[in-house]
């Protein structure tokens, strides 16, 4: 049992290491390393810009998509390479949040399904930064339950013809592309009826408002589509089988390994280790160490369950289910610790923004924190999959499975 | 990087497991249980003949020599079958004290004994309520004998020997508690065996009457080398919790399966589903905070403090959560006798206490970050 890296790993290491320490934009570094969940700004810069020059330089040098294959502007790295990647990258990390579905989820269904040109022309601009993807899945009738989504594609000579709206897309209204998952077939169940396609979001007909979220911030958006035209050879998949083909999506999100996963502990440990409460240091203070004792063992447990899927890469095996914990744990966490943190400020902890305790980080941790136990699968849904495809147990006894799509109730009551 | 068990370690817990598959199933569990003898001795030797009384022990006091990861996953197992013997008193608190403070002949006269099953011994740390603290040791040390009262100590009535902590100053610091072995056969013991939560693991009341006694370790040093016997311990007991833990959560699983309500399994509704998905979490985040913890105790790593709270508190949760969660997805059946998911139960919660409660650990966690933060 070690920490150590392999010679091939810490020679790949070191390169890694002396290379961003040359290129990476070193005056942002003090503020991404500052930034936390619902706070992520740079105050005298756009993010976008900041994290797209980022990108484009480390793809000229080799070093955006490490797992992609180099014709598709990857490296051809190993997976353990990946994860090196990103340690190493620490803080500029934060630049990436952006290109997170594209990389993670478009482009890899790009490789499986889309047709050899099409994988040469659009990814390695994807790769690099220049475009930006999303993901257009959820829809307000579809959420956990996905294949329930309604918008329609209809055949129309080459074309399909796309009308209805998806919702909770990340990043659309800065997105170049999109993968889009519609009904082509209503009379069918519902997992039946689905084809997959990408599309370009400057398409006529396509239209993006942003969701203005209970937080204030506006990260998502709604996308309505008004008779939006998609060539045929934009499709992914067979007719009829964009079910197994968003699963191939779903899964790469899933198993990205070593991305580290934001719980507040570091910043609450740091924020009681400087507090002075009534009676002295809140680091001293009994109860207080008991609620920080809690969080710690969840904070360093799921850093140590991601240490042991790396060795599993690391030793060019698959790794276990144990990842799948991390969103589930470290969602309701965060949220937890803000409030926490707030309870420690008084009535003073009701300010936000600006003028409150450390410019109002925990408040907007608070305010961010409901979103991340819901977006890419609620806790809920984290829970089922680790009983049905971890522990065995059986799946949901699923009533709409096998009725055609356009028989299945919309409304519950009334 | 490796964070994990080696191939052999594997193949050794997989001997291990088959072993007390064989040798120690629930029904050899309930005749400890029952009350009908103190200890599986059959048992005891039959771990002291596959060598794993003395995995840590180096080969020069006739243990096998192979180190504390061994020792880890053979701790794991034990857990996970409930082994109704003194292994953790024994091997993780007796034998680790003496490898850390023993003299020569110290470590001549027991380990050995140890490693073939012959010697059972503890640690006598307690004196009713209250945590570790030296304030808490009251029992005094004079002239070579001892004068006091240890509770609870575990396995203490049929144990041969105890490492005992005594006051042997007034000063108020942690230089006025020294360690002492005593013989617990030799005169001036009286052992009285108590109740306690967890009956397949006994607990004792020993009082010392001028109980002839030997210094373990330099006088004034108890303190400090206490502190290091139970981290060592935390991070073994914490393997252990992470077994009955794995186990509990099977028996759950398997019981959800199984079981027919309202014409499905009841692990088809959710309500059942999401209880044991979320024992799954604490058993993951449990076991991985204890493959850090035997990381640290194995290459002897300055963070061993922290990682031994850590796993102790996590491991602690883990299994709780587990055993009562265990009880109830079983429903009525859980809460019988005769259905095992109390012996788990039982021995989460003495497990939760033996070497000092939750929320000790809570706090020594945070003090040793605080120091590490501060430094």
């Amino acid at each position: 049992m070690n920490f150590d890296d392999t010679p091939q790993e810490a020679e790949f290491r070191a390169t890694a290491r002396a290379w961003i320490s040359a290129n990476a934009p070193k005056q942002y570094e003090e503020e991404l390393r500052k930034s936390s969940l619902g706070r992520t700004v740079l105050k005298n810069a756009d993010i976008l810009e900041v994290a797209k020059a980022w990108q484009k330089k480390k793809a000229d040098a080799g070093w955006a998509c490490l797992h992609w294959p180099k014709e598709y502007g990857g490296r051809g790295a190993s997976p353990i390479e990946r994860v090196i990647w990103q340690q190493e990258e620490g803080p500029y990390g934060q630049l990436s949040r952006m290109f997170i579905i594209g990389h993670g989820m478009c482009g890899p269904t790009m490789m499986a399904f889309a047709r050899e040109e099409h994988k040469r022309r659009y990814l390695p601009p994807l790769a690099s930064g220049e475009n930006v993807w999303c993901q257009l899945f959820s829809e307000p009738a579809g959420g956990s339950d996905v294949a329930g989504l309604r918008t329609r594609a209809e055949k129309d000579g080459d074309d399909w013809v796309i009308n209805g709206q998806k919702i909770w897309t990340s990043g659309a209204h800065y997105s170049d592309y999109g993968i889009l998952l519609t009904r082509t077939d209503p009379t069918v169940p519902k997992h039946k009826g689905l084809t997959m396609f990408f599309l370009d979001m400057k398409s006529p007909g396509v239209e993006v408002r942003p969701i203005k979220q209970a937080s204030g911030a506006s990260d998502f958006n709604e996308v309505y589509f008004t008779n939006v035209r998609i060539p045929d050879h934009q499709r992914l998949g067979e007719v009829g089988d964009g079910w197994n083909v968003s699963l191939t999506t779903l899964m790469n999100e899933r198993s990205a390994i070593g991305a580290a996963v934001s719980t507040g502990f570091p910043e609450l440990f740091e924020y009681c280790s400087s507090l002075m409460l009534d009676d002295g240091p809140a680091i001293e203070d009994r109860a207080v160490r008991s609620k920080l004792a809690n969080w710690a063992v969840k904070a360093s447990g799921l850093k140590y369950t991601s240490m042991r899927a790396i060795s599993a890469l690391s030793r060019g095996e698959r790794p276990g289910p144990e990842n799948s914990i991390g969103k589930l744990v470290a969602g309701s966490m965060i949220q937890d610790v803000a409030t926490y943190a707030l309870d420690l400020q008084g009535a003073a902890g009701i300010v936000s923004g600006e003028d409150a305790e450390l410019a109002g980080r925990f408040q907007a941790m608070l305010l961010r924190a409901p979103g991340t136990r819901v977006e890419g699968g609620t806790d809920e849904i984290m829970r089922n999959i680790i009983a049905e495809r971890v522990l065995g147990l059986p799946g949901d006894i699923r009533v709409d499975k096998d009725v055609p799509f356009n028989k299945i109730p919309t409304k519950g009551r009334g | 990087m490796n964070f994990d068990f080696s191939d052999d370690q594997k193949q050794l817990r997989d001997q291990a497991r088959k072993f007390l598959a064989e040798k120690c199933s629930p029904k050899a569990v309930r005749v400890v249980l029952d009350g009908k003898t103190p200890y599986d001795k059959e048992l005891w030797k039959g771990l002291a003949e596959m060598g794993f009384l003395g995995v840590a022990i180096p080969e020069e006091f006739g243990g096998a020599g192979a180190g504390h990861l061994e020792l880890c996953v053979i701790a794991e197992e034990m857990g996970r079958a409930n082994a109704p013997v003194p292994f953790s008193s024994t091997v993780y608190l007796a034998a680790e004290a003496l490898l850390i403070a023993g003299s020569d002949a110290q470590k001549k006269k027991w380990l050995p004994a140890i490693a073939a099953g012959e010697a059972i011994g503890t640690l006598a740390l307690f004196e009713g309520k209250g945590n570790p603290a030296p304030k808490n040791v009251k029992l005094t040390a004079a002239n070579g004998v001892l004068s006091g009262v240890k509770k609870p100590v575990a396995d203490g009535a049929i144990a041969d020997f105890a490492v005992v902590a005594a006051r042997t100053g007034s000063s108020g610091r942690d230089s006025d508690i020294s360690l002492f072995l005593v013989d617990l056969k030799a005169g001036g013991v009286d052992v009285k065996n108590l109740t306690n939560l967890d009956p397949t693991r006994g607990q004792a009341e020993i009082t010392f009457k001028d109980a002839k006694a030997e210094p373990l370790g330099a006088a004034g040093e108890g303190w400090s080398i206490l502190t290091q016997v139970l981290d060592r311990a935390a991070v073994l007991c914490a393997f252990e919790q992470v077994g009955g833990a794995d186990r509990a959560l099977e028996m759950g699983r398997d019981y959800a399966l199984d079981r027919i309500a309202f014409g499905r399994p009841i692990g088809s509704f959710q309500a059942v589903k999401h209880m044991l998905a979320d024992m799954y979490v604490s058993a993951t985040l449990a076991r991985s905070n204890s493959y850090y913890g035997a990381w640290a105790l194995s290459t002897k790593a300055a963070e061993l403090p922290e990682a031994a709270a850590a796993a102790r508190i996590s491991a602690t949760q883990a299994f709780q959560h587990c055993a009562k969660n265990n009880i109830q997805v079983h429903g009525g059946m859980g809460f019988t006798w005769e259905f095992d998911c109390h012996m788990y139960y039982r021995r989460a919660n003495a497990m939760a206490l033996g070497l000092g409660s939750l929320s000790y650990w809570e706090d020594q966690l945070i003090e040793r970050m605080r120091k590490k933060n501060a430094a």
